[in-house]
């Protein structure tokens, strides 16, 4: 099948962005083809590429990344609610004439458009929130 | 209430007020930008979400843009199907006349044949 994750959950905060990829990494065990997560509301929180988390805890964002090279699994950022939370890719930290850039790739700045493409071409499109 | 299943269909539950956190505008922009492509949206308000219906809401103190303007324009995205959890209007004490746009009420049963009638469902 073809999934896709939904994430709205803020990293270290709460068990949101903890599960969904716990969850994404049982689906591409599976032997499902995971295309995609999006990250909205609090869950753009995961693509911020300065988090320093202590090493003797789970990076969120590199285990993102991992999961998007290793599986091909896109990371997909809704641009609305990432500039308006501090995370900006270096087209964006340009465009707003910012010194910073908090986004790489993988990850990917996107639109809400995306959400509901993703929603309509997977079979499955599964929501992690607080 | 259609229970077939329609991929073009897409139901927004919005369980959360206007104010307090950013939840409710950010589902009301998924289904803004899901009626942009065509999709059929429908909103189903549960819970505390029914207060974003209220009558004469202002923007608060917060500097927040409040969402009632955001509802008036509904109609333009063609977002027609505006549903709400009787339960939790009344546990509020509100009724539908109270409230800003027209909604259909619904029972619990009804709630539970609306969300297996929708095969994508985004919760706010």
């Amino acid at each position: 099948m073809r999934y896709a994750i939904l994430l709205m959950g803020a990293p270290y905060s709460n068990q949101a962005s903890h599960s969904a990829l716990r969850f994404a990494h049982a689906v591409v065990e599976r032997g499902h083809r995971l295309e995609a997560v999006f990250f909205y509301h609090d869950g753009v929180q995961n693509a911020a590429g300065l988090a320093a988390p202590p090493q003797d805890e789970p990076h969120l964002g590199e285990a993102w990344v991992s999961l998007a090279n290793e599986h091909r699994v896109a990371l997909q950022v809704c641009i609305a609610a990432a500039l308006r939370r501090g995370l900006l890719d270096e087209r964006e930290a340009v465009r707003h004439g910012k010194d910073g850039v908090s986004v790489q790739a993988p990850f990917e700045l996107t639109g809400l458009g995306q959400l509901i493409d993703l929603g309509t071409r997977c079979d499955r499109l599964v929501t992690f929130g607080p | 209430m259609r229970e077939q299943h329609d991929d073009n269909d897409l139901l927004v539950i919005l369980r959360h007020g206007p104010h307090g956190s950013s939840w409710l505008k950010e589902g009301l922009d998924a289904a803004l930008v899901a009626a942009a492509f065509g999709r059929r949206v429908s909103l189903l308000f549960m819970g505390e979400g029914v207060t974003a219906l209220m009558t004469n809401q202002q923007t608060g103190a917060l500097g927040q843009k409040g969402t009632a303007a955001t509802l008036e324009m509904l109609e333009m995205y063609d977002i027609e199907t505006l549903l709400v959890d009787a339960q939790g209007l009344s546990c509020l004490g509100l009724s539908s006349e109270e409230l800003m746009l027209e909604v259909e009420c619904l029972s619990s049963a009804a709630l539970a044949r609306v969300l297996s009638g929708h095969r994508l469902v985004l919760t706010f």
